[in-house]
């Protein structure tokens, strides 16, 4: 089965559909899935919940779907450097659902593992916890109860992802902290389409250096990538 | 009364040799320019990186190299990479020894709030929550009153919490604080700061 495709178009060809839910990898504008956000755009699907760590930048990233809104609701930990998203969100245009960051990559990590709940400390006692199944379970020191809530895992009808590098059947190497929620993300999709930097020939990737196995991926693209930098921070030559 | 860099010196003395630490957004980021001598630290960068090292040489910066805040970084011999689950799991599960983090607000049972300001300021928890529940200990740096001159280290916190009596210690520009029973402890106090001025800027119970 053939796993190329030629363009990110083609990769979504049949894919896309108004309301769907999108599962997209990426933190802040770093490793984020900027060909097939294109395209999306392009497509002018609607109605969108992108569960995504962040909006993207006003005209980088998701915040292109914003300006153009097509997207209906964002599940999301930060979402501080966009300003559109802002403007969206207190005039109600746009839903939002927080989710702390690590409950977040969770929820796709157990949505790709078959797991649709788990128990976290994570947000007990804040407004995160209102309307959660509580369960104490003895963590604590000698065997103390502790406070935990359930959180659901994750199952999109779709994940868009950037890698560094594919092999044709899809296994995948990422490139430093470009890895972040694109390996979580990928797994969690019915459908998981990827853009990489180069696809390789099978056979070129070490197999104990994968990252990601092909069985999670189903399309894959080749493309330039502009790897736009949020916060570029230097310090002076010795 | 300590300045920003004198905080984060006092902060640092809080490391201690073999610990993996995650610091936050502002003021903890400066801790690690006074991490002491002989102790070694691995700083953990939640984006998905053990081993952060410090900002790149103009010129050598790479996007796909960032830390949490989004600033371009630099890896070292020993770095680690990994996946976001990946990063939660060695937070929540109890691994990294020791978070230093900003605050908006603490409370003297140790509640936090640090990341929104309801109709006002909406950005998001981030990775705070998480740290917060899963690290070994949690200290706190930040200014003791906000910039109308209110304490911020209350009986109770105003704002939504990020945790429930998470905190153990309060580092400010007036000195240090442990969360007890009852309330808080003075541990010391900054330099040219009597422990009467200390507990007059503190609107939380201090005990002891």
């Amino acid at each position: 089965m053939k796993k190329v495709y030629s363009n990110a178009a083609e990769a979504l060809d049949g894919l896309l559909h108004d309301g769907m839910f999108i599962a997209a990898g990426g933190f802040g504008l770093c490793g984020i899935p900027e060909l097939l956000l294109d395209a999306i755009k392009d497509a002018g699907t609607k109605d969108l919940t992108f569960a995504s760590n962040n909006a993207g930048v006003d005209d980088f990233g998701i915040g292109i779907l914003l300006q153009t809104k097509q997207v209906k609701k964002m599940i999301s930990s930060y979402v501080g450097e966009n300003a559109e998203f802002m403007r969206q969100y207190l005039s109600k245009e746009l839903e939002l659902e927080f989710n702390p960051q690590g409950t977040l990559a969770e929820r796709m990590r157990a949505g790709g593992a078959g797991i649709p709940g788990f128990f976290t400390k994570t947000g007990v006692g804040t407004v995160i916890a209102e309307g959660k199944f509580e369960k104490q379970f003895p963590t604590g020191p000698d065997g103390a109860m502790e406070d935990y809530i359930m959180e659901e895992g994750m199952f999109a009808d779709l994940a868009i992802v950037k890698a560094w590098k594919a092999d044709e059947t899809g296994n995948l190497v990422f490139r430093k902290t470009a890895r972040n929620f694109n390996a979580p993300a990928a797994t969690c999709g019915k459908v998981c389409v990827v853009e990489v930097e180069e696809i390789v020939p099978t056979g070129s990737l070490d197999p104990d250096a994968i990252h990601l196995p092909g069985i999670y991926v189903h399309r894959i693209i080749q493309g330039t990538h502009e790897k736009r930098i949020e916060q570029r921070t230097t310090r002076p030559a010795a | 009364m300590w300045d920003r860099n004198q905080m984060a010196a006092r902060a640092a003395q809080e490391l201690q040799d073999g610990w993996y630490v995650n610091l936050g957004i502002g003021i903890p980021t400066l801790v690690s320019n006074y991490i002491p001598e002989g102790v070694e630290v691995t700083l953990q960068s939640e984006n998905g990186m053990l081993g952060m090292g410090p900002f790149p040489v103009e010129g050598t910066e790479d996007a796909d190299l960032i830390n949490a805040g989004k600033q371009t970084i630099t890896e070292l011999p020993q770095t680690a990479y990994f996946d976001s689950a990946q990063s939660f799991a060695m937070i929540r599960g109890g691994k990294i020894a020791m978070a230093i983090l900003g605050a908006m607000e603490v409370a003297e049972n140790g509640d936090l709030a640090n990341w929104m300001i309801p109709n006002k300021l909406v950005k998001g928890m981030g990775g705070a929550m998480d740290l917060v529940a899963g690290v070994g200990r949690v200290v706190v740096v930040m200014d003791h009153a906000n910039k109308h001159g209110v304490s911020k280290v209350l009986k109770e916190c105003t704002l939504p919490l990020t945790g429930k009596a998470v905190v153990d210690r309060i580092i400010t520009n007036l000195g240090v604080l442990d969360v007890v029973e009852g309330g808080l402890k003075i541990v010391e106090t900054a330099d040219g700061v009597t422990e009467d001025e200390l507990r007059a800027a503190t609107e939380a119970t201090i005990v002891g």
